[in-house]
């Protein structure tokens, strides 16, 4: 099943129920992932060490340590793509989730075609058009090298958030409803909870722009979505100190 | 200047205007006002009545004693007069020469003494009204008729109330008094003479008015005092029932630690003290229902997560089963194909129990953001499209224009979703399904048409009852749990909006969704009408 360029992409399943995990593992087989389970929490991390995979299904209650710390933790130390799995669909438990690190969530009871296309969306590589520079505000993106600089420094930022920012900076002058950006940037064929895109954004926010309260990289338009901050002239940047 | 002459007029009829409707709400309002007023017309009707039996008596007692000496001097000034007309004798004068020194020394003493006079004769059988002579200035008419005819016809001295008024040239204004008659004969032509004294109260008015005045000053003086006092009695009883009120309206609004101070033992103290009881069942009251709606809601959730996790195993097995039904024979793929649709309607029950026990738990909350109406409708549209295609049914939007409110965009979408499928369910056999969205100032509304059989009277309001079926006999054909609408109804009123129905038979139906397009303001009126235009019996 390596017709999307996903080869045989390494699925970490942490959940505590063994008929699910078993099931999932099935299914994920079937659809040609390999998989590991994990049943407790606090061994988690350390599966995830020595696994060392390319997408992660978190189950929130776990015994041991709860999945929300679970997901920080790895969160902490890579950016590897998280999907949560989750029994409660609450604005706040949702925003919790999402707001430890998840990408993406997936809730109980769910259709095994629409977990396989969650996971897709977040394993795909984004190698096309190589060596390109997009700009957006005072930010470059180099699609080839994967990374975010301001002025020469680079940014950390998760692979969703890197997709979200190219997305876009693609189109600067389109404005991006939230339903067009979980198509683009999740995968969601129709239309989902526009919650995972207000969370997404505050994140990428909180890491790109000077003032997140301001923004000026990822602009709000009101009533309709989002767009892309104006690029800004390097040398207009550069000769500020001197003007003030 | 008419201007500056207009501007003070307008402000006083403004006052007029504004005045009595300010006095009646004061007198509404404040017990303290009305307690005062009260006590103010009681007090004033009964001081009134004291004074006035006061001042009764006092006149009376006073007119009694000048009648009394008033007659005793009269018939002393009389006997006077006789014996000096005695002594004068018969002969000496002619009659006119003898009355006017009568008269005048009459005059004399009444002068010093405070009485004027009237002599009218000679009188008697002879019939002959003779002159008559008065105090200069005095109106002799001050003598009424009765006095007079009581004189002439009876000896002895006669008395009565009269006016005693004085002729235009003098200036001075009539004044209550005592009118006191006689007989008198006079020696020189043995002619009968009619005596009249008048003896005006003027010292008896002016101490009745002196009198007056000072009651009516120490009345009014007494009624201020009563208002002060009423005013600082219903001060001692009014602040605690008013502190009683304000930590009333603390509890109420949602500081339940609020206590009243008791001290002391009167009723004030046992007010507060029962006061504090209440508070403190109500307190433990609502403590009990925090809690148990708190573990209402933990038991939701946990339900909620212990159900879900078999049903995604038994979800994920069933579709396992369903995608590979080719390679079984027709039963057990048959037998796939049922354990799927029904995992399909069991999960939507499920979902569905659950968003009500939400509900009923008061643990929906809503997430507001700045929402166009006619895109929601549209993308609603675009995602029930297949199953319209399926039935037949032809949906189509009616938004002019972009209708941005400030909603919960999950919800007013589910809402929605809910009415579409619903009216593709009951499209019969006219199969169009129309939407229309429209808005105002303050409120932005949704309504979804069909044009099938339609409600009877008295269903529209049981639409939204829970597991409610128009047609018992009848199946639900799309699969719907029957909370559907329950659960939109749910979702309009977090929103403090509106969900209504219309229906007539043969008529189809229309629901409508009325929202406030900013979050949390009042609903007046919903842009679009509950009953539409083209149904039947309704002026287009």
């Amino acid at each position: 099943m390596s017709q999307d360029g996903v080869g045989r992409a390494r699925v970490l399943v942490v959940d505590d129920d063994a008929a699910l995990a078993e099931m999932l593992t099935l299914v994920l087989r079937n659809e040609g992932f390999h998989s590991q389970i994990v049943a407790r929490g606090d061994e988690a991390l350390a599966a995830f060490h020595e696994y060392r995979p390319d997408v992660v299904l978190l189950d929130l209650m776990l015994p041991g340590v709860d999945g929300i710390d679970v997901c920080r933790s790895i969160r902490a130390e890579s950016g590897v793509p998280i999907v949560m799995l989750t029994a409660k669909t609450d604005t706040v438990d949702v925003v919790l989730g999402l707001e430890s690190g998840a990408d993406d969530y997936v809730v109980k009871p769910f259709k095994p075609k629409e977990l396989v296309a969650r996971i897709r969306a977040r394993v795909r590589r984004h190698d096309e058009g190589a060596a390109e520079t997009l700009r957006i505000g005072d930010l470059e993106i180099d699609l080839a090298g994967h990374s975010v600089t301001r002025h020469g420094s680079p940014i950390q930022l998760t692979p969703l958030e890197f997709d979200l920012l190219v997305c876009l900076a693609r189109k600067p002058r389109q404005v991006f409803s939230r339903e067009v950006l979980l198509e683009q940037v999740w995968g969601y064929r129709h239309a989902a909870d526009t919650r995972l895109v207000n969370v997404h954004v505050q994140r990428l926010r909180s890491k790109v722009e000077h003032d997140p309260e301001n923004p000026a990289i990822v602009v709000t338009v009101r009533g309709v979505g989002y767009k892309a901050g104006q690029p800004q002239d390097e040398v207009a940047v550069g000769d500020a100190p001197d003007a003030g | 200047m008419r201007q500056t002459l207009a501007e003070p007029v307008a402000v006083a009829l403004g006052w007029l205007r504004v005045m009595p409707g300010r006095a009646l709400g004061l007198w509404r309002r404040s017990l303290r006002a009305r307690v005062v007023v009260a006590t103010v017309v009681l007090c004033s009707l009964v001081a009134g009545t004291v004074g006035w039996l006061v001042l009764r008596q006092i006149s009376d007692g006073l007119v009694q004693s000048r009648v009394s000496t008033s007659v005793a001097e009269a018939v002393s000034e009389t006997d006077n007069a006789r014996e000096r007309l005695a002594e004068s004798g018969s002969n000496d004068y002619d009659p006119e020469t003898q009355l006017r020194q009568l008269v005048q020394s009459l005059q004399a003493r009444g002068q010093v003494r405070g009485y004027d006079v009237v002599v009218v004769g000679p009188v008697g059988e002879r019939g002959a009204q003779g002159g008559v002579q008065a105090t200069p200035g005095v109106d002799p008419a001050s003598v009424p008729a009765t006095l007079r005819r009581a004189v002439v016809h009876g000896a002895g001295t006669s008395w009565t109330y009269t006016r005693v008024r004085y002729l235009p040239g003098s200036h001075r204004a009539s004044l209550p008094g005592v009118a006191v008659g006689s007989q008198l004969i006079l020696p020189s032509d043995g002619g009968t003479y009619a005596l009249y004294y008048l003896f005006p109260m003027q010292e008896e008015q002016r101490t009745m008015h002196l009198l007056r005045q000072s009651l009516l000053t120490s009345g009014i003086l007494l009624v201020l005092l009563v208002a002060g006092v009423a005013w600082l009695v219903t001060r001692q009883v009014i602040t605690p029932i008013r502190l009683a009120r304000r930590v009333a309206e603390r509890i109420a609004s949602g500081r339940l630690e609020e206590r009243m101070q008791a001290a002391g033992e009167d009723d004030i103290a046992r007010l507060a003290t029962s006061f504090n009881q209440m508070a403190d069942a109500l307190q433990l009251q609502i403590r009990q229902l925090v809690e148990l709606s708190r573990v209402q809601r933990q038991f939701v959730s946990d339900v909620s997560h212990e159900l879900r996790t078999p049903l995604t195993t038994v979800r994920m097995a069933g579709d396992v089963l369903h995608d590979a039904r080719d390679r079984f024979d027709p039963v057990t793929a048959r037998a796939a194909e049922l354990l799927q649709t029904e995992l399909d309607r069991f999960e939507n029950l499920l979902s569905d129990l659950l968003e009500i026990s939400r509900f009923d738990a008061g643990a929906a909350a809503l997430d507001l953001e700045d929402t166009d109406l006619a895109d929601l409708c549209h993308r609603v549209v675009a995602t029930t499209a297949p199953l319209a295609a399926a039935r037949g049914v032809e949906l189509t939007v009616d938004a002019p224009e972009p209708c941005v409110a400030q909603v919960d965009a999950r919800r007013v979408e589910r809402v929605v979703r809910n009415l579409v499928t619903n009216a593709i369910d009951h499209a019969g056999g006219d199969a169009r399904v129309t939407l229309r969205v429209a808005a105002d100032q303050h409120a932005a509304a949704v309504t979804v048409r069909d044009r099938g059989v339609g409600l009877l009277p008295g269903q529209a309001a049981m639409v939204f009852n829970r597991f409610w079926r128009a047609d018992p006999a009848r199946a639900r054909s799309s699969g719907g749990t029957g909370l559907g609408l329950a659960i939109a109804l749910e979702d309009a009123r977090l929103h403090g909006g509106w969900l209504q129905a219309w229906g007539a038979p043969g008529d189809g139906a229309q629901f409508r969704l009325t929202v406030p397009r900013r979050a949390g303001d009042p609903l007046a009126h919903s842009p679009l009408p509950l009953v539409p235009s083209d149904a039947s019996g309704v002026p287009a």
